[in-house]
């Protein structure tokens, strides 16, 4: 599936809901699953051509962690930190990326290379304690005594205009994995994660499309985790790096399906709500219940649904509308 | 030039490394060499790290048998080694089970957790890309994770039985209990080398992680091989177990710490090659140790990882692997 009228209605449907008012707390966990959905969808784009990476928790801390930086140690306000923020994730992107694709590093190889980057972004900022505050986490200043205005912070007290931006951040989202899947790269990618070899002798440049989509997807992550921090002014090296954070991208994303435009956030919606239902229904007695369930789900998932949940549905559907149209021509002829 | 004759290069570069990272920065400290050569708690580091690499040659011991015959890394396998360590834990401080009666059940314990994992998991996945077995195990990852938040809780929990230590000079230390890991992994290679080249199994299971298809249709059972190896590589998990629970504190998240040091080790060391693991593990137990006496231990981690990231572009097969 990929569509350009169906994102654009539902951002639209959700940006009326917000206007005619919601209640904050639903507000809050429609923020989150946006932003996050904006990450998966993120690592979603090298998913698909079978370039699992565990290492985006590095940008997605990357992102966070300079935006954040930047702001209270040199005043310098989001809207120049984060740009800067994306081109360092770029830079780490290519600086990993291209020895990998270089030297033909694929399957759980480049998985585990991947993990120990996210595991040296992780170990950084602990080790910088006295700058980043190490494992307890860091806050971003508060603008202060309303001397700076909060479009210059990029800090709001309303719930609404971040649920807007949210929503914004999140249509993008989906407008760019619907480039992808319309661009050559596409073509070119699902070539190289069938046949690597044969990809290259029929001409395909393996290591620059790999590269293009490496860094187009920890851009995108290392933004997800700059939006992360403005809305929620609290970041932890466990929050958003680590092999914990990057499991849970992968999760997420196969759960609700890699190879289709909403998956990523089907997975966002399915994965924050289970955690929050058994919040509030069971409360803190079944702390550790939602990760019991997410992780029994994904072993069944990837057992019996790897093309996710949304993707094992679209398909079901696409073969019932070919198999109807194949018994209309037959019947008409 | 022949393969020797690389691996020989890497000895030497890897020496200078040691050399650089242990003396360098106390040179530039200090300003003068014979403080740095003199300087005895360096060498405690050392010492410490070279324990520290039995400790983590024997975790990975049974990772890179799984992941060398199987073909499947299990993300979860330091989650097996947490489990090992909570059930000598409960059997020993609960139930008052003699810690010499408590560890045989925890190795057994984590043996049919091994045994059930492949019988259960990766049985169904075998023939699926190498990247879902890779993401079926971290699911179990999150599953034993949470079992054990939910079972024991979120505590800290200390077996609070001390092996000691003894004096090695006047100002240096060892604990028993570090030297003791050492010396079963030393132990376990050498016993777990013996059992691949001079057993009627261990040559099955060297046969079958040559050549899958081929074994099969000679007559090997690849299922039993299979089994076989996961209950190996989970009890060798609890023997992990057993010596970690005397030098740390057991709770949920253990196995994080370190779960991603163990994958960096096998694959250094070369897919399935248990004494190029070995020296891996010394490798980057170096790194860790000195970097951490250095600067921080955080930064002993960021060197381990990153120089397990360079050597993967240098030699993606592992220090003592084949080119294949």
């Amino acid at each position: 599936m990929n569509s350009l009228a169906l994102p654009i209605v539902f951002a639209a449907l959700l940006v009326v809901a917000a206007l005619v008012g919601i209640p904050s707390y639903p507000l809050h966990i429609m923020i989150v699953i946006l932003i996050w959905a904006f990450t998966y969808t993120g690592w979603s784009l090298m998913g698909r051509f079978g370039l699992v990476s565990l290492g985006h928790g590095a940008f997605m801390g990357l992102g966070a962690y300079a935006t954040a930086l930047l702001w209270n140690y040199a005043g310098m306000t989001p809207w120049l930190g984060i740009p800067i923020a994306l081109a360092l994730a770029a830079l780490l992107a290519v600086i990993v990326g291209y020895p990998c694709f270089k030297f033909r590093i694929t399957g759980h190889y480049f998985a585990l290379v991947t993990l120990a980057l996210t595991e040296v972004v992780r170990q950084t900022v602990i080790a910088t304690r006295d700058h980043t505050g190490g494992s307890l986490g860091f806050t971003p200043t508060p603008r202060g005594n309303d001397d700076t205005p909060s479009i210059v912070a990029l800090q709001f007290e309303d719930k609404e205009t971040w649920f807007l931006i949210a929503v914004v951040v999140w249509l993008v989202g989906l407008l760019i994995w619907r480039a992808v899947d319309r661009s050559m790269v596409r073509h070119a990618l699902d070539a190289v994660s069938e046949d690597e070899d044969s990809a290259a002798a029929a001409g395909i440049n393996v290591t620059w499309e790999k590269l293009k989509i490496t860094v187009l997807s920890a851009v995108m992550t290392a933004f997800g985790g700059a939006m992360y921090v403005q809305y929620q002014l609290f970041v932890a090296p466990d929050t958003v790096s680590g092999i914990g954070i990057s499991l849970q991208i992968v999760f997420a994303v196969v759960a609700g399906g890699v190879f289709t435009q909403f998956g990523p956030t089907f997975g966002a919606i399915i994965t924050l709500l289970l955690a929050e239902l058994l919040r509030i229904y069971i409360g803190t007695d079944a702390v550790g219940l939602d990760n019991a369930i997410y992780g029994v789900a994904l072993v069944l998932f990837i057992v019996f649904l790897p093309k996710g949940i949304l993707g094992s549905i679209e398909d079901a559907v696409r073969r019932r509308l070919d198999r109807q149209e194949r018994s209309s021509v037959t019947s008409s002829a | 030039m022949g393969r020797i004759d690389t691996r020989v290069w890497l000895i030497v570069i890897a020496a200078g490394l040691f050399v650089c990272l242990a003396y360098v920065p106390a040179i530039i400290r200090e300003g003068n060499l014979g403080f740095a050569v003199s300087d005895v708690f360096l060498y405690e580091a050392m010492i410490n790290g070279l324990l520290l690499g039995g400790v983590l040659a024997l975790l990975s011991l049974g990772l890179n048998l799984i992941f060398g015959v199987v073909d499947v890394v299990w993300i979860c396998y330091a989650e097996i080694v947490m489990l090992g360590m909570y059930g000598i834990y409960y059997l020993h401080s609960f139930y008052g089970v003699p810690l010499l009666l408590a560890m045989p059940a925890g190795i057994l314990i984590t043996a049919i957790i091994g045994y059930a994992v492949h019988e259960l998991v990766i049985r169904h996945l075998l023939d699926s890309a190498p990247i879902n077995q890779l993401l079926a195990t971290g699911g179990l990852l999150f599953f034993f994770q949470s079992v054990a938040t939910l079972a024991f809780g979120i505590d800290f929990r200390n077996l609070g039985v001390s092996l000691g230590s003894f004096p090695l000079t006047e100002d240096i230390y060892i604990s028993w209990s570090r030297l003791a890991a050492f010396v079963t992994a030393a132990a376990c290679v050498a016993g777990l080398y013996l059992f691949l080249t001079r057993t009627f199994m261990g040559t099955a299971i060297r046969a079958i992680s040559q050549d899958r298809e081929i074994m099969t249709l000679m007559g090997a059972a690849q299922g039993r091989l299979y089994l076989i190896s996961s209950a190996i590589g989970g009890g060798l998990a609890g023997l992990a177990a057993c010596l970690l629970v005397l030098q740390y504190d057991v709770h949920p998240f253990v196995g994080l710490s370190f779960g991603p040091i163990t994958f960096m080790i096998c694959v250094l060391g070369g897919l399935g090659n248990m004494v190029g693991g070995f020296i891996a593990a010394f490798i980057l137990s170096e790194l860790i140790a000195l970097g951490g006496y250095h600067f921080d231990l955080e930064w002993g981690y960021v060197f381990a990882f990153a120089f397990f990231i360079a050597m993967m572009f240098v030699r993606p097969e592992g220090i003592m692997g084949r080119r294949s």
